[in-house]
């Protein structure tokens, strides 16, 4: 395992040039490129509106501000992990001439498609900071939690991203399934809601590692601390999740050249 | 370090053949089938094959080593693990030092990025840095021939500007250990002339580069010693001339007589003063023995006999009917035999000498034998092309710039006049 990643660590510079590939063939596109980062998020962002504005018309509780900025800033994230999953999930087939006839450690491709979603997320989240500003959103210290919180976010996108890329190397159909949980997985996670309008029954929400994360982004935008044990569930199983990935992929490895 | 670059020790490699399931959808009816119905189908003996069987070879530092065989013989398989895209199923490789394949040129290039981002792509994925990259940026352009182009997109290239730049981005990547599958056949004759320049320089330069190749040409070219593969099995690692002179032998047995001609060459020998011979020196002579036998009757044919070069290019052809001895019949199990002197002036290299029995009348193919035996060449002079002129050079001098030489003056315009 130790040389493994060391050999990783000497392709660092591979890994940067693919992500940095997949972004300039993305924004070379022109503007659409630019469209494209933002646009997925945008459609996220107004379908929570809708839903949010149903809810607080059927529970007669007028919409805040700050229900609106948590709700865009969990969208964004929520698109991020999404894309990140479906492109890493494609990344070991579409590069197949790439896997089969270079010799370099294949967790590079999947990882470098988040690397590259990560980018778009970089796009929307300064603009959304720049709304955030106009709005005069509180600023405290707990807003620092972001940085942790979006460490596990990544970590859980690459997580999974190196698990279903394996997958759907091997298995055609991996894509397909992945696709249909991404589109409904949203309804399972506190995205567009909180866990809190659950009442005690919220626990069982919790168990999706994503919604920590989620609530742990409300929370701090309304300046509370992240829920501790949750917050450490979420990393515990985002690191466990990158193991079995990693693993997976890399005793899988030697046979990719065989299979496509 | 050792004196050993690559170590391939008892390597075989297996793989599974017929139907693997490459969807769940299939996958899982078939596991719950095979739970619940008992070993149905094939054995997992049948359905295996080895594609390498206990092969061993090693290759020194510095040295240029060869690996031929026919379609089949496992050549890509051994290029494959040798390349670490592949595990061996039995035994280990060793390489020692840094390695690259120039293989699959231009495997990274996405179209809509320029020649120039391409370039630092490419190179990166065959694990060069970033600074190694821009250090050599300039030869690699310059190599490829594509100063103008670096900036377009190298969907707008030709197939030939991406082959190159491709070819370009590999031969700069200045591992210890290189290998080489059949890509000096990128481009025009020009390029490949560079390519092969370019190789020799790298052997020059100390690297270890292992050729796998049909093209015997080249590696007898560069290859002091090669390994034959056949049907999986490492048949003889020795001096490439002794390879290839083994991997000709191989190759005669591997003719497939088809039962519906009339008539059927049964037998080319090629042979020298002495007896069988397949390596002949420049110049010398050769005999083909040929034997044809009817299988029903047959009129006025003639045994045609061509030449052809390493990629099968017919470089010369005669026959018993255009050297003046008109054509034969045959009945029914009549034999017929003829021998042809040659003087082989040809260059060093490899030819493959194929057979036809031809109807010149109505143009008929009765048999056709093609690369029925081939012959190695080897020329006292260094020269190269399918001929050998057997040149010497009579006169050379130096006329010191300065001084006036009404001569060199004649030969300038003579040059002109011919350009």
């Amino acid at each position: 395992m130790r040389a493994e990643l060391a050999e990783l660590y000497r392709y660092r510079e591979l890994l940067v040039m693919l992500a940095l590939r997949d972004i300039k063939v993305r924004y070379k596109q022109s503007l659409m490129g630019f469209f494209w980062a933002i646009l997925m998020p945008v459609l996220i962002v107004c379908a929570g509106m809708v839903v949010r504005y149903a809810y607080a018309v059927a529970s007669n509780k007028p919409l805040s501000l700050i229900d609106i900025s948590s709700l865009a800033v969990k969208s964004v994230l929520w698109a991020f992990l999404v894309s990140s999953i479906r492109f890493s999930c494609q990344s070991l087939t579409s590069n197949n001439n790439l896997v089969t006839k270079v010799y370099f450690p294949k967790e590079i491709l999947p990882i470098s498609a988040v690397l590259s979603q990560l980018f778009d997320l970089f796009v929307v989240g300064c603009v959304l900071i720049v709304l955030l500003a106009i709005i005069q959103h509180e600023i405290s210290l707990e807003l620092l939690w972001g940085g942790p919180l979006l460490t596990i976010t990544i970590m859980l996108a690459i997580g999974i991203g190196l698990l279903v890329a394996t997958g759907s190397l091997f298995f055609r159909d991996v894509r397909y399934i992945v696709e249909a949980l991404l589109t409904f997985a949203i309804f399972f996670t506190p995205v567009f809601y909180d866990v809190s309008m659950f009442g005690q029954k919220g626990h069982w929400l919790l168990l999706n590692p994503v919604a920590p994360l989620m609530e742990g982004f409300a929370s701090i935008l309304r300046g509370q601390t992240p829920d501790w044990p949750w917050l450490s569930y979420s990393f515990a199983f985002a690191v466990t999740v990158i193991v079995a990935g990693y693993g997976l992929l890399k005793k899988a490895e030697p046979a990719f050249a065989e299979t496509i | 370090m050792s004196d050993i670059a690559v170590r391939v020790d008892h390597v075989s490699k297996r793989f599974r053949r017929g139907q693997l399931h490459d969807s769940l959808r299939d996958l899982i009816p078939a596991v719950m089938g095979r739970i619940l119905g008992g070993g149905r189908g094939r054995s997992r003996a049948e359905r295996e094959f080895w594609a390498l069987r206990d092969v061993s070879f090693e290759v020194g530092r510095g040295e240029a080593f060869g690996i031929i065989g026919p379609n089949g013989a496992g050549k890509s398989t051994m290029l494959k693990l040798l390349s670490r895209l592949m595990k061996p199923t039995l035994g280990s490789i060793e390489v020692n030092g840094s390695f690259s394949a120039l293989i699959e040129l231009g495997a990274g290039f996405h179209g809509d990025l320029t020649g120039r981002e391409n370039i630092y792509l490419y190179g990166a994925i065959l694990g060069m840095t970033r600074r190694e990259i821009t250090g050599k940026l300039d030869q690699i352009v310059d190599f490829a021939g594509l100063e103008e182009f670096v900036d377009t997109p190298v969907k707008r290239y030709s197939s030939g500007m991406y082959a190159r730049l491709g070819f370009s981005v590999a031969a700069h990547v200045d591992p210890d250990v290189l290998l080489v599958d059949e890509i000096l056949s990128v481009g025009d004759a020009l390029f490949q002339q560079k390519c092969v320049e370019h190789m020799r320089s790298i052997i020059r330069g100390g690297a270890t580069v292992l050729f796998v190749s049909h093209n015997l040409k080249t590696v007898a070219e560069f290859c002091s010693r090669s390994l034959l593969l056949d049907h999986g099995r490492a048949i003889v690692v020795d001096s490439t001339p002794d390879v290839i002179t083994r991997y000709m032998t191989l190759l005669r047995q591997h003719r497939a007589v088809s039962q519906d001609r009339p008539v059927v060459i049964t037998a080319v020998h090629v042979r020298d003063a002495a007896g069988p011979c397949r390596r002949f020196q420049s110049g010398q002579k050769a005999w083909v023995d040929i034997e044809v036998v009817a299988r029903e009757h047959t009129d006025r044919s003639a045994v045609v006999l061509y030449l052809r070069d390493d990629s099968h290019y017919v470089l010369f052809v005669t026959s018993t009917e255009r050297l003046g001895h008109g054509n034969f019949s045959l009945d029914v199990g009549d034999a017929f035999c003829c021998t042809f002197e040659l003087e082989l002036n040809l260059g060093p290299g490899i030819f493959h000498v194929s057979v036809n029995l031809f109807r010149y009348d109505n143009e008929e193919w009765y048999d056709n034998w093609e690369a029925a035996e081939t012959i190695y060449v080897w020329a006292d002079r260094d020269t190269s092309g399918p001929v050998n002129c057997f040149p010497t050079v009579i006169r050379q001098e130096i006329h010191v710039s300065g001084q006036p030489a009404a001569h060199r003056d004649t030969l300038h315009r003579a040059t002109r006049q011919i350009l």
